[in-house]
């Protein structure tokens, strides 16, 4: 007879070979990242000069005045922008998809991104904040909460404590009402259009470091929140009735989550515009390649959509270059077709 | 353990139970039978506060509505009819969800809540499954995994809801054979079942609801009478008492 023993049972949290690769991965691409562009620069360079920044280490960077302002002023501003909004994008995905026990959530069904794009938008046009202001994070919060309040609101009169779909239903309802003002905005104010639509397209080609201390702060407190809560999101997957059962305050706990990843992707969206996909390619890929236990899927979330999102900056401003194309582009190149097939599968796993 | 006095609830604007008074010792099992919308599933939902009632709920003397959530789940563990299987999960991480009244918010299990999850395993001789993934599992193994979970929970009295749907006559048996064994163990007992003859073998006490009232309370013997199913069942069947034991079948009137 087994006899039963405690090493006999774990939850699978991100073993070490996985904890190593993601690591990896979000290195390599931060590499990658400051080492390609114009002015090539190798990674042992990259390396020796970062530590040369650091005090009492006494290592004198191998480049060259010109390389330097290139990396620090220019790439790694961008680079690390792109690598905390990925994170970010990656984290409020699968936190999305737990709250709401949908596959297909995301911040751009559930209206939030759009929502964050209004409320940066009119920030933008009638409250002169420009497009680095401090502010812009939270005009384009108060953006995505009120619309993932509406899309909730909606959703629970259309019967969504029964079926946690109608909440993506009615996101997209919220979405293509968001985006019809948003258009309306952007007709009345041609004067601010052009820079409006840019930003809109989403990327990373003017990021400063200034954005990167206006968005930090949401975004660390925002995925710290949703990593503590990391074992409460599989608790939420048998349900809301069972969860309950289990001693679980759902709604507060789901309202919490909710807050917690609208911050932090209405941060996000402020410094980067809207860039699709993020959130559904990530986590998807994780449950599909290391666990689909939400212990797993949320950290690693954050490593590799911030190391994924280097990369598709990389791409976006080297395949057409010296011109650059929107990373929404890039993302929704692959994202799209990824959403097809998260599509086919969700359908058949319920 | 139980004691339910004129438990009224209203549910969807109607009122699904009326005046209900039971009292349930420990280490009974007591089962709740009666035609569809009777209310029996509702009377559970109640007791572990999904629903919300009127009248008097206690357990072990504790009106329920004074205890916080977290405290009526390590009291009550409750198995609905349709539990929500995340096909995800593997057998261990979905038992382990039944340590969540234990653990603080944001707590992560420890050493003492794997084991308490392992016993549940071996107890219902799920151990070697305990890496699958649910989906992966039937749907007697499935029945089991939530018992499993319920058992995690560590509570003392467990709510069943038509444990035996969607089973096979084998493992109908198998099922109610283990909710009798850990009865014995120290748990009370609360179910609801569709199956009159099944419910008549292994229940202490039959409570036989109709539109949200007792009709007739008793053993399995008196309750389950000709009479009480062509009355509150509108069913024609001969009931057949064998060996102190009763069985109900159904007649083409």
């Amino acid at each position: 007879m087994v006899t039963a023993s405690a090493e006999a049972i774990r939850a699978r949290g991100v073993s070490r070979p996985w904890r190593l690769i993601a690591g990896a991965f979000l290195a390599g691409s931060l590499l990658v990242g400051l080492g390609v562009g114009p002015v090539g620069i190798g990674a042992g360079g990259i390396v020796e000069s970062a530590l040369s920044h650091l005090p009492f280490l006494h290592v004198h960077s191998p480049l060259s005045s010109l390389q330097e302002a290139v990396l620090w002023q220019i790439r790694a501003p961008r680079v690390v922008l792109a690598a905390v909004v990925g994170g970010m994008l990656a984290i409020a995905g699968s936190t999305y998809q737990g709250v709401f026990r949908n596959a297909l959530a995301d911040p751009y069904l559930l209206g939030v991104a759009a929502g964050s794009g209004l409320g940066a938008t009119l920030a933008i046009t009638y409250g002169h904040v420009g497009r680095t202001g401090a502010l812009l994070p939270l005009c384009a919060f108060v953006g995505g909460l009120s619309a993932v309040a509406g899309a909730y609101v909606l959703g629970r009169s259309a019967g969504a404590a029964r079926a946690a779909g109608a909440f993506v239903l009615a996101g997209l309802t919220v979405t293509l009402f968001l985006t019809a003002i948003q258009t309306f905005v952007q007709q009345q104010h041609t004067n601010t259009l052009r820079d409006v639509y840019s930003w809109l397209l989403g990327g990373f080609s003017t990021a400063t470091w200034g954005q990167v201390a206006v968005a930090s702060p949401y975004v660390a407190l925002s995925a710290a929140a949703i990593l503590l809560h990391r074992r409460l999101l599989d608790v939420l997957s048998v349900g809301d009735d069972e969860a309950s059962s289990l001693g679980v305050n759902v709604p507060r706990l789901r309202l919490l989550l909710v807050i917690a990843a609208t911050a932090g992707t209405a941060a996000a969206v402020a410094v980067s515009g809207l860039i699709a996909f993020v959130g559904i390619i990530v986590p998807h890929t994780i449950r599909l390649l290391v666990s689909t236990s939400y212990r797993a899927v949320v950290p690693l979330s954050l490593v590799v959509g911030a190391g994924f999102l280097v990369l598709a900056d990389v791409l976006a401003r080297t395949v057409v270059s010296p011109a650059e194309l929107p990373i929404g582009v890039v993302t929704a190149f692959f994202g799209a077709p990824f959403f097809a097939v998260v599509l086919r599968t969700s359908r058949t796993s319920r | 353990m139980i004691e339910l006095r004129g438990l009224g609830v209203r549910y969807d604007g109607a009122e699904a139970v009326r005046g209900l008074s039971l009292a349930i010792e420990a280490e009974e099992w007591v089962m709740l039978i009666g035609p569809n919308g009777a209310g029996k599933t509702t009377v559970l939902r109640a007791l572990c506060g999904l629903l919300p009632f009127a009248g008097y709920a206690a357990v072990r003397g504790r009106d329920v509505r004074t205890f916080g959530k977290r405290e009526l789940a390590r009291l009550i563990a409750f198995v609905p009819q349709n539990p929500v299987m995340p096909g995800e999960l593997t057998v261990s991480e979905y038992v382990l969800l039944g340590r969540t009244p234990h653990l603080g918010r944001l707590a992560v299990e420890g050493r003492g809540d794997r084991k308490v999850v392992a016993r549940a395993l071996e107890r219902l001789d799920l151990l070697p499954f305990a890496e699958r993934g649910l989906r992966s599992l039937s749907g007697g193994e499935l029945q089991r995994a939530v018992l499993a979970r319920a058992l995690a929970q560590e509570a003392p009295i467990l709510l069943l809801d038509e444990p035996t749907t969607s089973l096979d006559l084998g493992r109908q048996q198998q099922v109610l054979e283990l909710v009798d064994s850990l009865r014995h163990d120290g748990l009370t007992v609360l179910s609801t079942m569709h199956d009159l003859t099944l419910a008549g073998q292994y229940a202490d006490r039959l409570v036989l609801l109709d539109r949200g009232e007792v009709a007739a309370e008793g053993a399995p013997a008196e309750v389950l009478s000709q009479a009480n199913l062509a009355d509150h069942y509108g069913a024609s069947v001969r009931v057949v008492h064998d060996d102190g034991r009763v069985f109900v079948l159904p007649v083409r009137g």
